[in-house]
């Protein structure tokens, strides 16, 4: 089976039904979206799916197709963080770090949909990531500071 | 190869002998260092903190991160007295190794208050170093790794200095006097610069001195500043490894499923289904339970459930209600563990006008890391490797070789990034089941994964707990507190699965209640141990996680009873200064004179944990949809505060930990198994419920702190006295969302 990663064609042979949080950790050796609950209540595992946030240990690999797969690995370009990256460096978000890339993930997706969110609109968003550390007043700032970031240079 | 590997083989340590030894205590034993494991021999001269090869320096952390920023604050200590530049440091764990004990870690087991600084308790507590250093104990916990380190870390560095400068002197024919270091290099008074990388070779055999001199504070240029985190771009662009994003070539992916009766042997098991799979390899029997083996994570985690099995029950009682039985039985003669507060006369204070009884209680709780129980490991050749994130490396080395029969020399251990700690990663249960899978695959290298559903229901939990309080109140004062406890014994579950026991009382069945600096005229505080039930373990703040709640829910309910304003009464009865001024700052912080506005109200709970004075304030509405948490605010004392941002961080981290279990935490059991398995029915705070949380940092204390567990013990009750407070409801038990409704 054929899937598009961070802009990179593979040819995967995992069973069809494998979630694709398994494919990309496991066969692709892309670790940076992490199991945290295999049930989809964490968001450890977000990936961008065609831009939108979707939880990667409830995406089977039958049914990826032709969408754009982008993991925590593919959202800085060569020269650059990501906006959204470089706000969270700024504050200095990450405890332990282990649900982080899934926090950025759908982060990075609030913000294509909602440029400059209000606290109440984070709220909503990012409700179903989970973070043990309480890293979330950081997370809260540097949405924001991650939307002033892209107004800059979007 | 890891990089520590790499570094070892080709580069130059410096340092020298007498920061690790010598400093007060006088016996041999204690004087003598343990080998330096970068040398990889018996010559214990040189200190294990720093290496120099021909790409920098690279600080050696002898504590495990865990997401506390010990990496940071740690090779600041080292980097400020080398005048390191920030951007230039590099930190990696250290091996597992006795040169790494942890000599403040037992402190808080002394018999001593905190806040007593006389001459028995502090010649107690250097006494307690001693088997610290003994048992060579590389432990990462109870928040000791910064008042560890604070000397020994600045010791390191500022040795390394002076070798270097001595190197430059002899090399550049000058008085050392005459030298300089700054930006990584010596310099000398006519701008020739020598990098610390070209001076590394010749500054090993520079004779030092046996107490360098470190920097006055005045002169620090990281230290007290909020750093940026050397872990932070690994963490934000998924390429920080973790155990399970360790790849090994042939590497076999693996999970485990035990008894869920914890602690009981498993019967008889069928994998006949399971090894038809796809991807499944083999099936190996660990202690109570088996672990499966296959090509990926996921048909391992398909294959575990497609076992039957038959499970022997276990030992202990068999659902809730018959352990709350047991807590309440425990309240007895029979069962008294320690009275270490006696003050006055209590029972006489108790027998005249209207005494107030109140009882309190908590329920079990896990740890629920992030990252679920993890470890890898190889065995091949005689030689046994295991990578797992644990905060109590030097025990693998011990558990591998019972395991295995290999000699500790034989036995490497990575530590890796946690995801989450909490005191959950001082276990061993992982680790041997990875080296008992090694074994059994002997050449293969295995990495096991627990499931969410095996890490919930296998942890070894925070224990469920009850508090009795009988006191009266006079004249708007406490004339009796009578405070009884009862719980079991964490130290001797956990040290026992170490195969150690610590005779005498557990400290930390009455932590965070005895030692409180509240100073009431007749004053009490007993601990009673509850029989060994369900494996109990170190959970954030440990005793004082529980005690914490009781004994500030109680001492508000006093305050009302008596009349006067929560802050002003805790006031009245404390004199330890630095503990009066958290108090005062979160007053102000939080604008506790002033009424707050209509549908919402404050609480105020104060704690004396690790050391470190915490004052919070929680503020709260009422919605439609149920209670709502609108700021809340901490005040706490560290002594010398060396990272504003990472403290910052841990107290948040701390009362959202807390907040997460007082809001909606329990494990409950059923038929000897845990109920609750995954973050479906064992949740914590999310997002939308954390209020902002802003923390004031102070430095009255006596000595430098450390802040991981401080942050939790008040934010419980600082909720709960903000729940009566707007609504007269007194809840006593936790969780609260078991009495009310939370938005």
């Amino acid at each position: 089976m054929q899937i598009t990663v961070n802009g990179t064609s593979h040819e995967v042979t995992a069973a069809p039904d494998t979630p694709l949080l398994w494919v990309l950790r496991d066969e692709l050796n892309l670790t940076g979206s992490k199991y945290g609950c295999g049930v989809g209540v964490c968001g450890a595992c977000s990936v961008l799916l065609d831009g939108l946030a979707a939880r990667s240990c409830q995406t089977l690999l039958a049914d990826v197709g032709e969408a754009q797969i982008i993991t925590i690995e593919g959202l800085a370009s060569p020269d650059a963080l990501h906006a959204v990256q470089q706000a969270w460096l700024q504050h200095q978000v990450a405890q332990c770090g282990y649900c982080q890339s899934g926090q950025i993930i759908q982060a990075v997706a609030l913000l294509k949909e909602i440029p400059q969110p209000t606290d109440a609109e984070i709220d909503t968003a990012m409700a179903g990531n989970l973070c043990r550390c309480g890293t979330y007043p950081r997370i809260r700032a540097a949405i924001h500071d991650a939307a002033l970031r892209l107004a800059v240079t979007p | 190869m890891s990089r520590l590997a790499t570094i070892a083989r080709r580069s130059f340590l410096i340092g020298s002998v007498a920061i690790l030894g010598g400093v007060a205590f006088g016996t041999y034993a204690y004087r003598k260092p343990w080998p330096n494991p970068l040398l990889g021999g018996e010559d214990a001269a040189l200190t294990p903190y720093v290496l120099i090869d021909a790409t920098g320096v690279t600080i050696i952390a002898p504590r495990a991160e865990m997401g506390q920023g010990v990496h940071t604050t740690l090779a600041a200590l080292v980097a400020e007295e080398m005048d390191l530049p920030w951007d230039q440091v590099r930190v990696i764990h250290g091996p597992a190794s006795k040169a790494y004990f942890n000599a403040a870690v037992l402190e808080e087991g002394v018999p001593f208050a905190p806040t007593d600084t006389g001459w028995m308790a502090e010649s107690l507590r250097k006494a307690m170093q001693v088997p610290g250093k003994l048992l060579g104990l590389q432990i990462t916990g109870g928040s000791s790794s910064t008042p560890d380190a604070y000397e020994k870390m600045r010791a390191a560095g500022a040795v390394a200095r002076v070798a270097l400068i001595g190197a430059a002197a002899r090399r550049l024919g000058l008085d050392a006097a005459v030298l300089k270091t700054e930006g990584g290099a010596v310099v000398a008074p006519d701008g020739t610069r020598l990098s610390y990388i070209e001076l590394a070779t010749e500054a090993a055999s520079v004779p030092l001195p046996d107490t360098p001199p470190l920097k006055p504070r005045a002169e620090w240029k990281l230290l007290g500043t909020s750093l940026p985190r050397p872990d932070m771009p690994g963490k934000i662009t998924g390429a920080a490894q973790f155990t399970a994003d360790l790849r090994l070539s042939g590497m076999l992916f693996g999970t485990v499923r035990c008894n869920p009766g914890l602690g009981a042997p498993m019967k008889s098991y069928d994998a006949t289904a399971a090894l038809a799979m796809p991807g499944v390899v083999q099936v190996v029997e660990v202690e109570n339970g088996v672990a499966v083996l296959a090509r990926s994570t996921w048909e391992a985690f398909s294959a575990a459930n497609a076992i039957t099995f038959d499970w022997a029950p276990a030992a202990y009682p068999a659902d809730t209600a018959a352990m709350l039985a047991a807590v309440d039985a425990a309240f007895d003669a029979d069962r008294l563990d320690s009275r270490s507060r006696d003050d006055g006369d209590v029972e006489a204070a108790l027998t005249v006008g209207d005494i107030f009884e109140a009882q309190y209680s908590v329920p079990y709780l896990a740890h629920a890391t992030m990252e679920p129980m993890c470890a890898a490991a190889l065995l091949t050749d005689g030689h046994l490797q295991v990578w797992t994130g644990t905060q109590l490396p030097t025990q693998i080395l011990k558990e591998g070789a019972a395991l295995t029969g290999l000699p500790v020399e034989a036995i490497e251990v990575h530590t890796m990034l946690m995801g989450g700690g909490f005191g959950r990663r001082a276990e061993m249960d992982v680790a041997r089941q990875a080296i008992t899978v090694a074994k059994a695959v002997e050449g293969t290298p295995v990495l096991l994964t627990w499931s969410r559903e095996e890490d919930t229901t296998h942890d070894v939990y925070r224990p469920m707990a009850k508090a009795r309080l009988r006191a009266r109140v006079e004249a708007g004062k406490v004339a009796a507190f009578d405070l009884h406890l009862a719980a079991p014994s964490v130290i001797a579950s956990q040290v026992g699965r170490l195969g150690y026991s610590v005779p005498g009382p557990d400290s930390s069945i009455v932590q965070g209640a005895w030692e409180q600096p509240y100073d009431f005229t007749n004053h009490r505080v007993t601990g009673y141990r509850v029989p060994a039930g369900v494996p109990v373990g170190s959970w954030r703040a440990v005793g004082a996680s529980q005690n914490g709640f009781f004994h500030e829910s109680a001492v508000d309910e006093l305050a009302h009873l008596a009349g006067v304003d929560p802050l002003e009464f805790r006031l009245a009865h404390i004199s330890h200064e630095p503990s009066r001024k958290v108090l005062e700052a979160v007053g102000r912080m939080s604008h506790w004179g002033a009424a707050p506005i209509e549908g919402r109200a404050r609480g105020l709970a104060f704690s004396l944990s690790f050391g470190v004075p915490v004052a919070e304030v929680i503020e709260i509405e009422q919605t439609t949809v149920g209670i709502r948490l609108i700021a809340a605010f901490a005040a706490v004392d560290v002594g010398t505060a060396l990272d504003p941002g990472i403290i910052e961080a841990q107290v948040q981290g701390g009362m959202v930990f807390g907040l997460s279990a007082a809001i909606m935490g329990e494990i409950s059991f059923a038929q000897g198994r845990a109920q609750q398995s995954n973050f479906t029915d064992y949740d914590a705070l999310r997002l939308p419920q954390c209020p902002p949380i802003s923390v004031t940092i102070l430095e009255n204390g006596d000595r430098i702190r450390g802040i991981g567990e401080p942050g939790l013990p008040p934010a419980a009750p600082a909720l709960a006295n903000a729940i009566f407070a707007l609504t007269g409801q007194r809840i006593r038990d936790l969780p609260l969302n078991k009495s009310i409704a939370f938005a």
